[in-house]
């Protein structure tokens, strides 16, 4: 009983973080974002300033030397052909201003990937599928998918790492308000960390193409206030639910292929090549944040994905209407 | 000056009626550098309205959140053939083109130094064109899947591998862009053969015009930087035809190599595709100005400058791969040390305009859009080449928008500067310079008003080839206006469009030399005969013509 209160404690309280929908690169919440935040202002303000000055110029003299009607067409202005001294300068300066910025890049960029993450770490591995993410807490034992629920790090003592790997094409994780992006490459691990000052829901995108449904590989990250982290993960670590009521629709659900892709955790579910099911519903999207998580959607997606996400690879699985019913069912009792 | 020596009186031509079978025969047989040339420029702006209207296509797909006007396949296509074909079908072409039409008259040649190989090089270029192209109907090979390549224009392994791109189209887009790369290599070689070897009397290194000397440095790095791409595509093949395993990584191959192989490639591409316009810009500005180009040799060397460096930057576009902090900020100060050469070229253009009297003709209101435009390109390049800056906006619409800035802003300015300007030399007939202007200002209007929102959007996190988007991330009104804008710009080509037409029948009459100009080209007729001068000139300074039309103050006085 106590379980079933906290979990419906929990549904209200994750919906209930604010969700920062525009990701404002200018609007850092994280370590790494902030350090790329603060080179770009200066960055920008250095560009800006080259801008102003040789924009001016540029407009000053187009202003200022256009030919006149009163002018004397047949008589040519003063041939210049140029000057070494005025050669010399705008070389020098801009090497210097290059100068400058090449220190400034130096050291931001070593910064942040030769950063040492606070203490306390939760790992996670983010495994890229054509079009999706597969979520993996190998310090918990759990695998989830799309949304990668992590502690919020208000004092800065409690960091995210993350491993970042691909099962078949390159694609890139990018929430921009937590970090830039780096890529997820077949063959080789990846690394990042994020330590999100907010506690709130950050979105982001798969940022390199990876074929069909690049535009719908959509990225969640939870970040929880303190203490809650730990709530969420000791739910996700339970087995799936057993309701009495749901045998019939479980077994429809075990006699489908479904169960070739899809893992429910203690049932014969152990399929790979799709996400987890195990808590399903304990998500606030579906097919990696293409639809909310509503009945309505859930019912729609399992009786044709090819609908709301065409050319992803789970197919319509042409269920009649009541097998359709049943397997509904079954995955809403998946809390 | 008894050494002068031009040949002012001009052979008269008399044309006679040819028949259509014979005009065809002539155009296809013909081995004429300036023919070539203006088929390669035809056909590069035959390519330029087809890229043109799947970017239109694109544009209005996205000027709406959850549109439904494409599917995401088709969209996925759309942006790859429009990258290809706007790279190797209208860039590479356009810069074959105009070195092949320009340098023999420049340099007072009578045509290139291998005719034959230049026919060649068109040929094998526009069959490499249309093997692209051909994908749309045989693609889908036999497993019947897909049509025209979806995996963007530099394709990146293992999107490529049989396991995820099956049917033919990545075949086609290998081959089709090989191919069409024989001929810019082609090209390439006769370019340099003929600026080493068939200068008139008189044309030293130092007195060649510096749109020749671009040329030439673009040559050269056509020659270094595209033998990889071609080597990386056969690689590809192998790959998927006959079992070899480089990009494979489902046996163990290496997706990143793919992505060294194309970029060492790729970006000397981005400066082999900007030097045209640096050319033209180089002869154009002088002229509308009435003052040399402002330090000459400082701009000669800004161009061998850039092309040594260039050869150094390319894994600017891997910061996101997971390189260590050196390798990251090794390249990213070779990528900014480019800046300043680039720098350099902008103020001595900016320098030849100082004091002079501009003339706004429209070759030179668009060579004013080059230099504001190409200053924002480079700005928004440094910032690209911060790695740590990079990591937010890499592979974002900001991406999208610089290289537009670039390519469009630049090349593209450039080249409408050029081809306004070199026109009546080509047809002996003048553009209308009313339809001139409303070309000019409408696609000046629309690309900016595209390209411009288009920076901001990438800022507030929208990553580039997404074939729709949410509404709610702040993306809505940029990405509308980018969709405006492109009515501007499509008004403006219909403009241009009209112009030449009209003008090719009922234009002003051009004579030799409408524009008061300086270098050889405009010695001759215009349109120029089939060997270009009747006597090979004889040349002392850098400006021939200046020297003969003021005697009494000739350059090469000072030189």
């Amino acid at each position: 009983m106590i379980v079933h209160a906290l979990a419906a404690l929990l549904q209200t309280q994750v919906p209930g973080l604010p969700e920062h929908r525009v990701a404002n690169i200018f609007k850092p919440l994280a370590s790494p974002a902030q350090s790329e935040y603060e080179i770009a202002v200066f960055v920008i303000a250095i560009t800006t300033v080259i801008f102003v000055v040789v924009g001016g110029l540029i407009v000053f003299t187009i202003v200022r030397f256009r030919r006149r009607p009163s002018d004397d067409t047949r008589q040519e202005p003063p041939q210049v052909y140029g000057s070494n001294q005025i050669e010399v300068a705008w070389t020098v300066i801009p090497i210097l201003i290059v100068f400058v910025l090449i220190g400034v890049t130096a050291r931001i960029t070593a910064g942040v990937q030769n950063a040492s993450p606070p203490a306390s770490t939760v790992k996670v591995t983010v495994i890229g599928h054509q079009w999706w993410w597969e979520v993996v807490y190998p310090d918990f034992g759990l695998t989830t998918a799309n949304e990668i629920h992590v502690p919020a790090s208000p004092d800065g003592k409690t960091a995210t790492y993350l491993t970042l790997r691909s099962m078949d094409v390159i694609h890139s994780f990018w929430v921009p308000q937590l970090s830039g992006k780096t890529d997820l490459i077949p063959n080789r691990d990846n690394f990042l960390w994020i330590d999100p000052k907010e506690a709130g829901i950050y979105l982001g995108n798969c940022a390199e193409y990876c074929g069909t449904q690049h535009a719908n590989m959509l990225l969640r990250v939870i970040a929880h206030p303190p203490g809650d982290f730990e709530k969420w993960m000791a739910e996700q670590q339970k087995p799936a639910e057993q309701n009495p009521q749901m045998t019939e629709a479980k077994a429809m659900f075990e006699s489908l292929s479904c169960i070739n892709c899809h893992t429910v955790k203690g049932t014969p579910a152990v399929g790979k090549f799709g996400p987890d099911l195990t808590h399903l519903m304990s998500r606030e999207t579906i097919g990696a944040g293409v639809l909310t998580n509503t009945a309505e959607n859930l019912r729609n997606w399992i009786n044709d994905p090819q609908v709301a996400k065409p050319g992803c690879y789970m197919p319509s699985m042409k269920l009649t209407d009541q097998e359709l019913g049943q397997v509904v069912s079954y995955l809403e009792s998946l809390k | 000056m008894a050494s002068i020596d031009y040949p002012l009186e001009h052979p008269k031509i008399h044309p006679r009626e040819f028949s259509f079978s014979e005009t065809l025969y002539a155009w296809v047989a013909t081995v004429d550098h300036k023919r070539l040339g203006l088929m390669y420029i035809v056909s590069a702006l035959i390519f330029l309205v087809i890229a043109g209207i799947m970017a239109s296509v694109m544009r209005i797909q996205l000027a709406v959140p959850n549109n439904h006007f494409v599917d995401p396949d088709t969209f996925n296509r759309l942006f790859t053939m429009h990258g290809t074909t706007m790279v190797f079908l209208v860039g590479m072409p356009i810069v074959a083109g105009l070195s092949n039409y320009l340098v023999p008259l420049m340099i007072g040649a009578r045509d290139m130094a291998f005719p034959r190989l230049n026919a060649f090089g068109f040929w094998i270029f526009l069959f490499g064109g249309l093997l692209l192209y051909y994908s749309y109907i045989g693609g889908s090979g036999l497993s019947g899947a897909g049509s025209a390549p979806d995996v963007g224009w530099f394709a990146y392994a293992p999107l490529t591998e049989k396991a995820f791109s099956r049917g033919a189209s990545s075949d086609f887009w290998a081959l089709g862009v090989m191919v069409s790369g024989f001929g810019s290599i082609a090209s390439a070689i006769n370019v340099i053969a003929t600026t080493i070897s068939l200068r008139c009397p008189g044309m030293t290194l130092s007195r060649m015009p510096v749109f020749v000397w671009v040329m030439l440095v673009d040559a050269w790095l056509i020659l270094v930087a595209l033998p990889p791409l071609s080597a990386a595509q056969i690689m590809l093949l192998l790959d998927r035809s006959l079992g070899a395993n480089f990009f494979n990584t489902q046996a163990g191959g290496s997706a990143v190599l793919w992505q060294h192989f194309f970029w060492i490639f790729g970006h000397p591409e981005v400066y082999i595709l900007i030097f045209p316009a640096f050319g033209t810009l180089s002869e154009i500005i002088p002229i509308f100005s009435r003052k040399p180009i402002f330090g000459r040799p400082a701009m000669v060397g800004a161009v061998v400058a850039i092309g040594f460096i260039s050869l150094g930057v390319w894994a600017h576009h891997m910061f996101a791969v997971g390189m260590t902090s050196w390798s990251n900020t090794f390249f990213a100060a070779s990528s900014m040390l480019v800046g300043v050469p680039t720098g350099i070229k902008i103020f001595n253009w900016t320098a030849t305009m100082y004091g002079g009297k501009l003339r706004f003709a429209t070759p030179m209101l668009f060579c004013c859009g080059f230099l504001l435009q190409f200053l924002v390109a480079g700005l928004t390049g440094i910032m690209l080449a911060v790695a740590p800056f990079d990591w937010q906006l890499h592979d974002s619409y900001f991406v999208v928008a610089h290289f537009h800035f670039t390519l469009i802003g630049g090349l593209v300015f450039g080249v409408f500067a050029g081809l306004y300007y070199w026109f009546p030399k080509a047809t002996g007939r003048m553009l209308s310079e009313k339809l001139g202007k409303w070309h000019f200002w409408l696609f000046c209007i629309g690309f900016n008003m595209t390209f411009i929102p288009l920076h901001f959007a990438g800022m507030l996190g929208m990553p580039r080839r997404i074939y729709t988007y949410a509404a709610g991330r702040g993306w809505e009104s940029w990405n509308m206006i980018a969709s405006i804008g492109v009515i501007f710009q499509a008004a403006g080509i219909l403009f241009f469009v009209w112009n030449v037409i009209q003008s090719l029948r009922f234009g002003e009459r051009a004579g030799d030399d409408p524009w008061d100009a300086w270098t050889l080209e405009w010695a001759t007729t215009s349109p120029p005969p089939e060997y270009n001068f009747e006597k090979l000139p004889v040349v002392r300074s850098s400006r021939p013509l200046w020297d003969l039309k003021h005697p009494q103050d000739p350059d090469w006085k000072f030189e």
